[in-house]
């Protein structure tokens, strides 16, 4: 069943064409990995899904349900209050985890419970505990994001994004501020989180942990998608030359 | 010479009135020109040209006159416009109210500003509308930032109170030159009143080092 369906779209940055007519369908469930060298306009295309950047031009559909509606221009008309919505279904976890300096992990957590949704204190601090443990950060919930290691801070992310009851989340580009060794503790909190079958995107330059956690891969280049498949077909066996040099780039020093 | 308190002492009803009419002023000055001012500073802002392009002017207008100027204009020429009476209270305190909000909305745009956009992502991934992105998460950060701008406000703000008295308000300085004409000592009445606004002032900077402290444990 196609929870997210992208059409035709396209964005442009003043002058240069970021999105040049993607076609994306998104099945629940799915788990999808986006490749692609820095400047393909995969972060742009993650950021359109949920509205952190208008969408140029085409058409975003949720659950069948074409979003916004003609314009004049290329450009749909986005009503707040729908981007609202979309945004509360699609959860976002970004490079810089983004967290709210000023209160604690547990203050991140409950803010969209207390603040979007309306919801008690009480209820929201329960319900913010369980997503801390769930990734592993349930003594930290009175510490503030600046006495946090970097993958904590992006496991206090996630469990924020968890909160809202996402039916689909985005990550972009989760484990690339990080320091090496911290790498492998968001991975695998992401991982648990794909093994519960939940519908993903994922921005990545982890070739190793796309090709276990993905159900498919993408590769874009030049705001295009250029190839895609299983992950055994686009990492082991691309059939196109520019990812097949974009794979040899990034193994270069792997043995 | 010699110095002479004895007359200020026995002056101590007027000088009362004279701080509780510098306080009165202050309050009202306070609350309406740094209130105004996050208004307009939102206004400056804006993307809506709407919004900016007045709150612009305000700004520009009240930044590059004198309060003197502003005071004495409200009281002598904005009654002549308009079909009201101005009192010496109400020409002073807009004409502090307005300059502190021109400067006070360069304070708040400027430490909205300098808030990460990161910081809006965050917010409006969580499906926060702009309202509420500001007033959770934006303004609770930018403030800690502009803390030590706003508290020079709040104290330029008490000093401009010292102008109410070219309308013949009835202020601190009011009473000083009042003192100082029917005893003929300035230089203990002035000095009076300069030791009345240190008194007032010093433990408004301390208040404001204490929540500058309580602001920063997040960190």
């Amino acid at each position: 069943m196609t929870i997210l369906s992208v059409t035709g779209l396209t964005k442009r940055f003043g002058a240069t064409d970021v999105l040049r007519g993607i076609d994306l369908d998104v099945a629940r469930g799915e788990r999808i990995a986006i490749l692609g060298a820095s400047g393909s306009g995969k972060s742009t295309l993650l950021r359109c899904l949920n509205f952190m950047e208008r969408p140029g031009g085409g058409t975003i559909a949720l659950d069948g349900e074409v979003l916004g509606r003609e314009g004049r221009t290329a450009e749909r008309i986005y009503r707040e209050s729908e981007l609202i919505q979309v945004r509360q279904r699609v959860g976002m976890v970004f490079q810089q985890f983004n967290l709210f300096p000023h209160m604690t992990a547990i203050g991140n957590v409950m803010e969209g419970l207390r603040t979007v949704r309306g919801m008690a204190k009480h209820e929201a601090e329960a319900r913010a505990r369980k997503e801390l443990a769930r990734v592993g950060l349930a003594d930290k919930a009175d510490t503030y994001p600046a006495h946090l290691s970097g993958g904590q801070k992006q496991r206090v992310a996630i469990a924020r994004a968890l909160a809202m009851d996402p039916e689909m989340l985005l990550f972009d580009e989760p484990t690339s501020a990080l320091d090496p060794e911290l790498v492998g503790e968001v991975l695998a909190v992401i991982l648990a989180l794909a093994e519960e079958g939940r519908t993903m995107l994922l921005v990545t330059h982890e070739l190793g942990f796309a090709y276990h956690v993905a159900t498919r891969i993408i590769f874009l280049a030049d705001g295009a998608i250029h190839e895609q498949g299983t992950p055994d077909e686009v990492l082991k066996n691309p059939k196109k030359e520019r990812t097949r040099a974009f794979l040899a780039s990034h193994k270069q020093f792997s043995f | 010479m010699r110095w002479d308190f004895a007359s200020i002492f026995e002056n101590t009803d007027a000088l009362l009135v004279g701080a509780a009419g510098t306080l009165r002023i202050f309050a009202i000055c306070l609350v309406l020109g740094l209130s105004l001012g996050l208004v307009i500073g939102l206004g400056r802002y804006a993307r809506t040209r709407w919004l900016y392009i007045p709150a612009t002017m305000f700004v520009e207008v009240f930044r590059n006159t004198p309060v003197l100027v502003q005071i004495l204009w409200f009281y002598f020429a904005l009654p002549i416009l308009l079909p009201f009476e101005m009192s010496p209270l109400a020409a002073a305190s807009l004409g502090i109210s307005l300059n502190s909000a021109a400067f006070s909305a360069e304070i708040y745009r400027g430490g909205i500003q300098s808030i990460e956009t990161g910081q809006w992502d965050g917010a409006r991934a969580l499906g926060m509308r702009w309202g509420q992105a500001m007033r959770r998460i934006i303004l609770p950060q930018a403030l800690k930032r502009m803390l030590p701008a706003l508290t020079n406000r709040a104290i330029e703000i008490f000093k401009m109170s010292t102008l109410a008295s070219a309308v013949a308000y009835v202020e601190l300085l009011q009473q000083g030159k009042l003192i100082a004409s029917l005893n003929y000592n300035p230089i203990e009445a002035y000095t009076a009143v300069a030791v009345i606004f240190f008194v007032f002032l010093w433990p408004l900077v301390q208040f404001s080092y204490f929540l500058e402290r309580r602001l920063r444990r997040d960190e």
